[in-house]
């Protein structure tokens, strides 16, 4: 470092600290908008942890005096950790159950769960019915629902996962029903393994789905129950298969709680909904 | 073995040994404190449903109350015997062509190509499975996530293990015996089979030893090429789920008796390494470390 910028930078420091202690009395600090302050803990679901903590960096950055540090374990840890006040946000991936409705939702974005075909495969279309009977093995070749003749080889995601759960509970199933060939954890897998075999059939979610297919991965989405699956029909909610990101609290949220929501729910992080490839909530 | 009556017993002598115990019992402790923390986490859903029910359940349906690991036990066993008889052969055979039948140059080319393999993290393997290896077995008989899936992955994982430990073994036999052999005008290969493998076993042997304990231990790579079905397969083309992809698979997701039932996962996977160390202990028993 030159001498003479050695120089000028330290007077210049000097004279910022002291400018500022003039002029921000403790009052007015406490006063200010962006003196928010405190820590901010979101426990539940780990498919809206990486969601939620991006929007708490975006947040963070915002309000410099504010932590929010976001645990997962589940959307029921989340609906418990609310109940007990050991968080004060909670996260859970589904729309709140009866018994649960004496707790305050805030819906932050939606995902949709799609069916998914390799691009090759012929058929179009696949009513209920048929999905259920492929999925509980009564129908194990491509042909009776419009293929070519081929063994249907049945991609199902791995028991605890809430795209599974949603996935059950539309098509009324138990997991303990279902004949799979493949089992898998996250979205990617599932559709590289539909990618990589003409006669797999599996289910994501969407908007994970339409990343790839937008970069080029052979693979395609199906309609359930008539409607095309897209991050549209998920956004209008006409698609079946959805279901709501949910920010919960016990009480009606104030201060610091209050404002993190409002944030989430607010067109500012639409950008942070898409890369994390969920649907934003129509305004 | 040294005899404790002949070390000086000076007071750095004993500084030494005090910290080689400490340092000892601090290693041990971990396994110890591993079990017991399995122990503890396991324990709710082991008084609940007891024990047995692990093995006698109709199915693994952990939230609908099933809680069979018998499958699973039986996947992992099965994926990595077929791994192990596999690439035992292959690893050592290659170290046998690598020191003592590849020109130098060659050989040195070869090490560095196998160290290399050795490096390659798993979850490369699994992904470079999932998207060339099931696929086309997929073409020979469908779903493709298999068995042979699995056994060829582990294989290639644990290969560049034993061939390189054998490799060494093989360098550490005493060049005296091998310039006898040629005085008594020994063939290459009767010099190989009748005096280099048996002088060298106890290498041979801690290889496939070290590549059992990769093989039975691997998780990313089978997780992403065996299918994950939790049934016991009935031919090579079968999908299977191990116990080590049991637990990467729904521990993320898993709460109360769920969670607790992976970590019974955790414990059995435990207990069958402990039950592999013990059979290797009593297969070298006074035949293998002289």
């Amino acid at each position: 470092m030159k001498p003479w910028f050695k120089a000028s930078v330290l007077p210049l420091a000097l004279a910022t600290l002291w400018l500022q202690s003039c002029t921000q009395s403790p009052e007015a600090a406490t006063s200010d908008a962006d003196s928010l302050q405190g820590k901010l803990v979101l426990t539940g679901s780990s498919t809206v942890a990486p969601l939620a903590s991006q929007i708490g960096k975006q947040f963070e950055q915002a309000h410099p005096q504010v932590r929010v540090d976001v645990q997962t374990g589940g959307s029921s840890r989340g609906i418990t950790d609310v109940r007990q006040g050991v968080a004060d946000i909670g996260m859970v991936s589904r729309a709140l159950k009866p018994e649960e409705k004496d707790l305050k939702s805030f819906p932050i974005a939606r995902d949709g769960i799609g069916v998914i075909v390799h691009r090759d495969n012929p058929v179009q279309a696949l009513s209920d019915q048929q999905l259920v009977d492929i999925y509980t093995g009564k129908t194990i070749n491509w042909q009776p629902v419009g293929g070519h003749k081929a063994p249907i080889t049945v991609v199902n995601k791995a028991e605890g996962r809430s795209t599974l759960e949603l996935f059950l509970d539309y098509f009324q199933l138990k997991n303990s029903q279902i004949q799979a060939q493949v089992v898998i954890g996250d979205n990617e897998q599932g559709i590289k393994t539909v990618a990589g075999n003409p006669q797999a059939i599996g289910y994501v979610s969407i908007g994970t789905a339409e990343h790839d297919i937008a970069n080029n991965t052979p693979i395609k989405l199906l309609p359930v129950g008539g409607v095309a699956a897209s991050t549209q029909t998920v956004q209008q909610g006409t698609f079946p298969l959805a279901r709501p990101l949910n920010l919960v609290t016990n009480t009606p949220p104030q201060g610091l709680q209050k404002e993190f929501i409002d944030f989430a729910q607010s067109q500012e992080v639409a950008e942070i909904v898409q890369q994390q490839n969920f649907v934003a909530i129509a305004k | 073995m040294f005899n404790s009556r002949i070390l000086s017993r000076s007071r750095s002598d004993q500084i030494l040994v005090w910290s080689l115990r400490g340092l000892a019992a601090l290693a041990g402790a971990i396994v110890g404190l591993i079990g017991l923390f399995l122990v503890l986490e396991s324990l709710p859903v082991l008084q609940q449903v007891g024990p047995a029910r692990f093995f006698t359940d109709a199915a693994w349906n952990p939230l609908e109350g099933l809680y069979d690991l018998t499958p699973m036990l039986w996947g992992t066993l099965w994926v990595t015997l077929g791994s192990v008889l596999v690439a035992t052969p292959l690893g050592i055979l290659s170290a046998v062509f690598c020191q003592f039948y590849a020109p130098a140059r060659i050989a040195s080319f070869y090490r560095r190509l196998l160290e290399l393999l050795a490096g390659i993290p798993s979850v490369v393997y699994g992904f470079w499975g999932l998207v060339v290896l099931v696929p086309l077995i997929n073409q020979i008989h469908p779903p493709g996530t298999s068995l042979l899936a699995g056994i060829a992955i582990l294989t290639m994982m644990i290969l560049p293990t034993i061939a390189l430990v054998a490799a060494a073994s093989f360098a550490k036999v005493p060049p005296a015996y091998l310039q006898e052999a040629a005085v008594l005008g020994l063939s290459r290969w009767t010099t190989i089979q009748a005096i280099v493998l048996p002088a060298a076993k106890s290498g041979l042997f801690t290889g496939v030893v070290l590549g059992t304990g990769r093989a039975i231990g691997e998780t990313m790579a089978i997780l992403m090429v065996c299918g994950n079905v939790v049934q016991m397969p009935r031919s090579l083309f079968e999908p299977l789920r191990t116990l080590t992809a049991n637990i990467a698979l729904e521990m993320a997701y898993a709460t109360g008796d769920h969670r607790s039932a992976l970590f019974v996962s955790g414990l059995v996977l435990l207990g069958l390494v402990v039950a592999l160390v013990a059979m290797a202990e009593a297969l070298s028993q006074g035949q293998i470390y002289e």
